[in-house]
């Protein structure tokens, strides 16, 4: 099973949510795919072993062949080619490597050239199979890198992923083919916006998900509320404590220091797990 | 001589927008028969590249200098292969930068002023 760890709003505890969860299981791997800052390796302190980097093709124009016709410019849905006075002008850091303008140039001149924009690194730590990705300094493109690291899914284990924040492509990326989403909020104005916005990008691509409310007991009722009127399970809550925040700060995790914890989080599994079994026999009648 | 002119709305009473890329209407000056027409920003909204697209369709209008509060670095790379020039640091009414446009008293800018992004509200 798959479970990606979302939120719309950004720390409100997706990686607290996904360390604490991966260090509660059994057979798991945690893939951090908030390759823009990941930091769930700061708790997990894994050895990696590999290094892969991640290349981009990006296109390089050859000017003898080029007449300057524009049909790159029109298929490129990252606008990243402009044509002035009939000569093409490419944007490597908006290209997503997609291909399109290789393959419709009708004179044969684009030819695609590897660019690397970031690298994925595989460890562990005890029972934690660890993958992260990292994009490159004054790269633009998450995507890429993020599949590089959904790449190293295995079906024999249970997959955490740790996504990062906000609701466009890199979100998109990261939670598509799971099996479930946790989306992390807190109960305050800004993380309901956030989490609303959220919970329409989860519908619009039909994945199961729950709410975790972290930071329980701080802002006001509003997100209960909400949740009840969704209809959607609010699958667990964090309290808003000193406590949790100094083991979050130290680098620490809840279930090691608070073991009251593991089984908490082993309970959020088996709740997820209810569901998306629930579902998967709905689906087969 | 044709120039555009980044605007917030559709008239000459409209204040120059701050973003070239990013703003809504760019007001189309004809320097020697003093019509205008206004052209819609449609990249204006794009999730990347609006600098590219916007410098583009003005590439395409055959224009030759552009007046706008700031500038950033796509943008000014389109512009230049075309051999438009920019003139930036404009505030005020659409009409008054114009004017003063006509008159000289706008410089040349020789790069980019901003970063990327600057149009997108954030950072």
């Amino acid at each position: 099973m798959i479970i990606s760890v979302a939120s719309g709003k950004g720390g409100t505890g997706k990686t607290t949510v996904a360390v604490n969860l991966a260090l509660s299981l059994n057979n798991v791997q945690l893939l951090d795919c908030d390759v823009e800052e990941p930091n769930s390796h700061i708790f997990i302190k894994p050895l990696f072993k590999r290094r892969d980097p991640v290349f981009v093709p990006v296109p390089v124009v050859d000017q003898k062949k080029c007449d300057g016709c524009g049909r790159c410019k029109e298929v490129c849905a990252y606008n990243a080619i402009a044509i002035t006075s009939k000569k093409v002008l490419i944007f490597p850091e908006l290209c997503h490597g997609c291909g399109s303008c290789t393959y419709f140039c009708p004179n044969d001149a684009l030819r695609e050239e590897n660019e690397e924009i970031g690298v994925v690194e595989i460890g562990r730590k005890d029972r934690i199979e660890f993958i992260h990705g990292k994009l490159n300094i004054g790269k633009m493109t998450a995507p890429p890198v993020i599949r590089a690291v959904k790449k190293h899914t295995s079906r024999e284990k249970t997959t955490i992923i740790d996504v990062p924040p906000g609701t466009s492509c890199p979100v998109i990326t990261a939670i598509k083919d799971t099996d479930f989403v946790i989306l992390v909020t807190e109960p305050t104005p800004f993380g309901l916006n956030d989490l609303s916005l959220a919970v329409k990008v989860v519908r619009k691509l039909g994945i199961l998900f729950g709410v975790v409310i972290n930071r329980s007991g701080l802002g006001n009722k509003e997100t209960d509320k909400y949740c009840q009127r969704e209809d959607i399970p609010i699958l667990m809550r964090i309290p808003f404590s000193k406590k949790i925040a100094e083991i979050y700060s130290r680098g620490g995790s809840i279930v090691k220091s608070l073991p009251e914890y593991k089984e908490k989080f082993q309970i959020l599994f088996k709740e997820i797990e209810k569901i998306v079994s629930g579902s998967n026999k709905a689906g087969s009648n | 001589m044709k120039i555009a002119v980044s605007s917030d709305s559709a008239t000459l009473k409209s204040n120059v927008d701050p973003r070239f890329g990013r703003c809504p209407y760019y007001i189309i000056y004809d320097t020697e028969s003093d019509d205008f027409k206004s052209v819609e920003n449609k990249s204006g909204q794009a999730a990347g590249g609006a600098g590219i697209q916007a410098a583009q369709m003005i590439s395409d209008m055959n224009i030759k200098s552009v007046i706008t509060g700031n500038i950033g670095p796509n943008a000014f790379r389109v512009l230049s292969a075309a051999s438009i020039e920019v003139y930036s640091g404009a505030t005020g009414s659409v009409k008054d930068a114009v004017e003063k446009f006509k008159k000289g008293e706008y410089k040349q800018t020789a790069g980019p002023d901003v970063g990327s992004h600057f149009g997108m509200g954030r950072r």
